[in-house]
């Protein structure tokens, strides 16, 4: 960072060295600045999750984790994210798709409503899904009537996992596709292509890269909502607890040790997202080089 | 290859959602009892239940597991309202119930006369809480309205543990200034002047008191904060006994609409009963509660301070009464508070 602004300011010979070069103090103290807060903010409450975790070693950290409601919570989360990623793909490319290659009335409402879950407040959320499944709610009685359980049992938690995550997928291609505009699939259409083939053959490879990160982002909030699967889950301990709830729970409960036993193994799915999201960073921005370069290489041929 | 892996990845996401949900089903011989209970009944069911479980075994042959669901009294009622399918509650004030009955017609109205003493098998009543050596010198409610002295007390409007504690205040205060409604209303208004955080339960109080270190004193349950010293040592809080507190009576009971409908109402019924039983009455003073059962009170006796003690049907005329003019949306809670 200092070395770009010291490399700016040299440039820049117009507005003269010093005028636009910062003073050694000051370069070094937004660092310093910057670097403490990190530590501070960030790296030290990773450090004492796990710290915390591990404070009985690893079997206390083992025992905490086999413990059959913790057991059951993340069994819980990771249904609710394994069900809610899949939907949310395939949904989200619909919509994108839609939005972005097609128009039609009501399009500018499609978009507010798939922002809708950013927007309001999970608790929100989640008492949606009580005035709507809820005992005395709208369909409350039609699914009593044929024993139907949605709210304070599994399906409302993955339900309202479904809800907070619709965005995630949509908003990420949305803009990607929008840019890429339609005349790729145009082209292929021209040239005999079926609507699938587009789709599959030029569509999804252009957009691969944005829809993995939708993906990625989509489920890292699946494993990690609170608020609104807290309102429909009934905290039922063993059954409808997912890994966040849980750790509220144990932690309620003086249970320290378990309790960031698995605070740190959701830490530890978020990290693992986290690196999967570089990877993917890092690899797309090579292909993209990859295809400028082969691009310019076409252009000077021809 | 794409689009392989995809389809692949929902059809194989599917079959893991089947497994992951099928393999609640499997296990449907054994009875399940939902117990939805308020927040400090924990440490207490955690250790009943199993005894519950073998004492049904030995009587009957049948197994029987038992869920919990736990959190503030109020908002637990109101899961159960809105369709948490509890085969019993035990929470921690009659009103809750009474809601429960009135707003879903879940149990008869009468619910309270079908099991002895109440349906409260064990009592508790509130007390303070402070740091090691009581530095701001409190000794009872008249300390808690002086200046610069902090008060934790979850939310009356969802906690059971706080509207009690708001009724002891509030008795103190009528039985010290000539049975004076007014200024009883002051007393509690300065009170709750020097409360900085009203957490949604008991539970989440005792952490923002014991953990987070906020606050002088804390309005506590007196089976809370037993435990409190339990798990944090007397090292570090001290257990301050009023001179009058309230006798805090939380109710168990059968929600026949659910009970039925799963087929349960003797296991369930048996559970609450067994509570009254010696095993249940030791166990529950084992876990701070005051037991009913006067042998086994005598046994526990010196565990509890003394403190004179006034019901609610005494002083309040009941909870219907309490709740309508005290908790109920504008009532003297909601006034005081706002200002």
């Amino acid at each position: 960072m200092a070395g770009a602004a010291g490399h700016f300011g040299g440039t820049n010979k117009a507005g003269g060295r010093v005028g636009t070069r910062d003073p050694r103090w000051m370069r070094w103290g937004l660092t310093m600045v910057a670097v403490v807060f990190l530590a501070v903010m960030l790296i030290l409450p990773l450090v004492i999750v796990f710290a915390t975790a591990f404070s009985k070693g690893w079997a206390g950290f083992a025992a905490a984790i086999a413990e059959s409601e913790s057991w059951s919570a993340i069994k819980l989360t990771l249904l609710a994210a394994v069900v809610s990623v899949p939907l949310n793909l395939v949904f989200g490319v619909a919509a994108a798709w839609a939005i972005s290659k097609f128009e039609f009335r009501g399009k500018n409402l499609l978009i507010t409503v798939i922002d809708l879950p950013f927007s309001v407040s999970p608790i929100i959320a989640g008492m949606l899904f009580v005035l709507l499944f809820g005992a005395h709610g709208w369909l409350g009685p039609w699914l009593a009537a044929r024993d139907i359980k949605i709210i304070f049992a599994v399906p409302g938690i993955v339900l309202a996992t479904v809800f907070v995550t619709v965005p995630f997928v949509a908003r990420e291609l949305i803009p990607l596709m929008q840019a890429q505009g339609r005349e790729e699939e145009e082209a292929a259409l021209s040239l005999g292509a079926s609507g699938w083939q587009a789709f599959f053959r030029v569509t999804i490879p252009n957009i691969k890269w944005g829809l993995i990160y939708g993906v990625i982002l989509c489920n890292a909030r699946a494993l990690g909502e609170f608020g609104a699967v807290s309102v429909v889950s009934g905290h039922i301990q063993g059954v409808t607890n997912t890994m966040p709830l849980q750790i509220e729970i144990l932690y309620n409960e003086y249970k320290f040790v378990p309790a960031f036993a698995m605070a740190s193994l959701l830490v530890l799915m978020a990290l693992l997202t986290l690196v999967v999201k570089h990877g993917i960073e890092w690899r797309a921005a090579r292909s993209h080089a990859q295809t400028v370069d082969e691009t310019v290489g076409v252009a000077a041929t021809a | 290859m794409i689009r392989h892996s995809i389809a692949r990845g929902i059809v194989l996401s599917g079959i893991a959602a089947l497994l992951i949900s099928g393999s609640g089903a499997a296990q449907a011989q054994t009875t399940t009892l939902l117990n939805v209970s308020y927040d400090p009944t924990r440490e207490f069911y955690e250790e009943y239940n199993p005894r519950f479980a073998e004492y049904w075994k030995g009587k009957t042959g049948k197994a029987v597991e038992i869920r919990q669901s736990h959190g503030g009294a109020g908002k637990q009622a109101r899961a159960v309202i809105d369709g948490l399918e509890a085969d019993v509650v035990t929470l921690a004030l009659a009103y809750d119930i009474d809601a429960i009955s009135e707003l879903a017609k879940l149990l008869p109205p009468d619910w309270q006369s079908r099991l002895p003493h109440n349906s409260c098998p064990y009592t508790s009543t509130i007390v303070f809480l402070v740091r090691k050596g009581n530095p701001k010198g409190v000794k009872d409610w008249n300390d808690l309205i002086k200046p610069g002295v902090s008060v934790i007390t979850p939310n009356p409007k969802t906690s059971g543990g706080a509207r009690w504690n708001y009724l002891a205040a509030w008795g103190y205060a009528l039985k010290h200034n000539n049975n004076d409604e007014g200024k009883a209303r002051e007393f509690v208004a300065a009170m709750f002047k020097n409360v900085p955080v009203l957490d949604t339960g008991a539970r989440g109080s005792t952490t923002t008191f014991a953990q987070r270190g906020i606050g002088d004193v804390f309005l506590s349950w007196e089976n809370e904060a037993l435990l409190v010293l339990k798990e944090f040592g007397t090292d570090k809080f001290e257990i301050v006994a009023p001179s009058l507190s309230i006798l805090a009576e939380p109710p168990v009971t059968l929600v026949d609409k659910f009970a039925d409908k799963h087929g349960t109402r003797e296991a369930a019924q048996a559970y609450l009963e067994y509570l009254y039983s010696d095993v249940g009455q030791e166990l529950a003073a084992k876990h701070f509660y005051r037991p009913r059962n006067t042998e086994v009170l005598a046994k526990v006796e010196s565990q509890f301070p003394k403190i004179e003690l006034f019901t609610i049907d005494a002083m309040f005329g009941g909870w219907q009464k309490a709740q309508k003019t005290h908790f109920a949306e504008g009532g003297v809670f909601d006034q005081i508070y706002k200002r």
